[in-house]
């Protein structure tokens, strides 16, 4: 009896100090997540008047509909698709090589890696400007193409290279930081793996393609998911590279500037958290089928 | 025979490795080099990295005579630190909490944890727009801090740290008869010391380098943070690529110096987090 009284009052002191440990993050993630989650849901449906108090007005199926006949939509999709269609790839395959290479038996390997790192820590406004300074007209990259013979570009002001300069930079700032991820599943593949298929005669060659790609197929599936979503977000860099209008000639719009044009510049809440919420389902589809996919693959 | 092929591998593997370090640092020593040349050099469009007539007016003017920039730069720092300070507390009291104290109810905030980290940023930004708004909090420093003070992906992170914490140390405390308080803050978190140092690096830089929440938040100009300032500089000064440069280079080594100090703790927050600050 006594016994029992003691435990529970140790366990409803324990009750106590777990709610309060948790309380700023529940507060916290309740009011600036949870409730923004629900909130896009719900008003997607609805017309929000922002100017002056806020009003809302049901719209049921209005806000997608329109979506069809958007041309500035489809615009921005097919910009972001093409963006997600080289920039994950290319990415991708430079973070292997380059994890790769850093993981032979070479010196000055950690040199290397805090180089690499730079624009990693490097803010996307600071990295867009510098970009912006060597594309320009008479800037290093065409001086560079020039000296070599190559055409120049006006790399800012032509619609066919603008979203593609986009792209080399966002390249080159992220694949390093995928690269760290490679280097650590790959110093995590036993080594008795390797020296087994030594003992069996395996090539260099035999051994990457059998032992070391199978081992990087869930990082690669990791990879590949959080390139996605990145770069399905992308926006500071379009946003500063056009001065937040998506041009020239709509070629840097992508599907968050949209969004952000929508609710800031036309005021139209309602229709860009539609959006939103398409962009959502968009990013869920894309992380399912490829966890299903991969799953499949490493069920075999 | 071996040998020596082995050896022209190496060297091969260490040219590639030069030439992507190469490319790394180029459009920075390009940066770098802009900030310190006067404009007629940059717009005779040359090619040199050395400046031909080395000046530091650059950083004299965008400080003596943009008399926002420091204040840009003091906004940045006070938000950057209040953030970070606040995540490093809340985050592991969370942590700790999910793996160590035991109450109902546990699984399912936990769940909403793991729900949570799945949510894009962008996907939030309007709601959170409308709720800073209706809290009057548009072009204020806890608009910026308040939705910034925990993460769940640190949440997480403090959470599996926490359950491999050795035990005993814990049962030993409460021996001492310290309460779950008391064995927190003064046996449990300064042990945490690695964790902490890695989701000091992430946060920071976050929050430092974050451009779109503050775009949306911060219109006046006196509150914006770096990152919006420097946007605000290219459109004033659309041709002095001197300037913008050096009010680059400025921003950028707050973030370096902290990479710099925290740099060994790096490697495995990047692993965990996939870089997501």
């Amino acid at each position: 009896m006594l016994n029992k009284t003691l435990w529970n009052k140790r366990s409803t002191r324990e009750t106590l100090s777990g709610y309060l440990f948790m309380t700023p993050a529940i507060v916290v993630l309740g009011i600036f997540l949870i409730i923004p989650v629900i909130f896009t849901i719900v008003l997607a449906f609805y017309r929000v008047q922002l100017l002056g108090e806020i009003s809302f007005r049901f719209a049921g199926f209005k806000n997608f509909v329109r979506m069809g006949s958007d041309e500035r939509v489809w615009i921005a999709l097919q910009n972001t698709v093409e963006y997600v269609a080289i920039v994950v790839p290319i990415q991708t395959i430079l973070a292997i090589v380059l994890a790769l290479i850093l993981n032979t038996q070479i010196k000055g390997k950690s040199w290397f890696r805090v180089a690499f790192f730079l624009p990693t820590v490097t803010s996307s406004a600071v990295l867009t400007l510098i970009f912006m300074w060597i594309y320009n007209t008479n800037g290093l990259l065409n001086s560079f193409l020039s000296f070599l013979r190559l055409p120049t570009y006006n790399w800012l002001g032509d619609p066919d290279v603008a979203l593609k300069g986009i792209m080399l930079m966002n390249i080159w700032a992220t694949a390093p930081l995928f690269m760290v991820i490679y280097l650590a599943a790959l110093q995590d593949i036993p080594e008795s793996l390797y020296e087994a298929a030594s003992i069996d005669g395996a090539t260099p060659w035999e051994k990457f393609w059998c032992i070391t790609l199978p081992f990087l197929k869930p990082v690669t599936f990791f990879v590949i998911v959080m390139g996605i979503i990145g770069t399905f977000q992308l926006f500071d860099q379009s946003y500063i590279f056009s001065g937040g209008s998506g041009g020239p000639n709509n070629a840097t719009l992508t599907i968050v500037l949209l969004i952000y044009q929508y609710a800031f510049k036309n005021l139209d809440m309602g229709y860009a958290l539609a959006l939103t919420l398409m962009l959502a389902l968009v990013i869920m589809t894309v992380t399912l089928i490829q966890r299903s996919l991969f799953k499949e693959e490493s069920f075999d | 025979m071996i040998a020596k092929s082995a050896r022209s591998w190496v060297w091969l593997l260490y040219i590639a490795l030069a030439v992507y370090a190469f490319i790394t640092f180029i459009p920075f020593a390009w940066a770098l080099s802009a900030s310190f040349k006067s404009l007629p050099e940059i717009s005779s469009g040359g090619t040199n990295f050395i400046p031909k007539a080395f000046t530091l007016d650059n950083y004299k003017t965008i400080f003596l005579q943009e008399p926002l920039f420091g204040r840009w730069l003091i906004n940045s720092i006070i938000i950057a630190v209040t953030v970070t300070l606040f995540n490093l507390l809340f985050n592991s009291m969370a942590g700790y909490a999910l793996a160590r104290i035991t109450f109902p109810g546990k699984q399912f905030l936990f769940f909403l944890v793991l729900a949570v980290l799945v949510v894009p940023g962008q996907i939030t930004l309007l709601p959170k727009f409308l709720i800073l708004k209706s809290l009057g909090w548009l072009n204020s420093y806890q608009g910026l801090i308040a939705p910034a003070i925990v993460n769940a992906t640190f949440i997480f992170m403090m959470r599996q740290f926490f359950l491999n914490f050795p035990k005993e140390l814990e049962e030993a405390a409460a021996l001492d008869g310290l309460n779950r308080f008391e064995t927190f803050f003064q046996v449990v978190m300064p042990l945490a010391k690695p964790a902490l140092a890695a989701q000091t690096i992430f946060i920071f830089m976050g929050s430092w380098n974050e451009f779109l929440l503050p775009l949306v938040v911060m219109s006046n100009p006196e509150m914006f943070t770096l990152p919006l300032g420097l946007n605000a500089f290219k459109g004033q000064y659309v041709t002095y690529w001197n300037y913008i440069m050096a009010a680059s280079m400025i921003f950028t080594l707050p973030a370096l110096a902290i990479y710099a100090f925290f740099n060994r703790y790096f490697i495995q927050g990047v692993t965990f987090t996939g870089g997501k600050g």
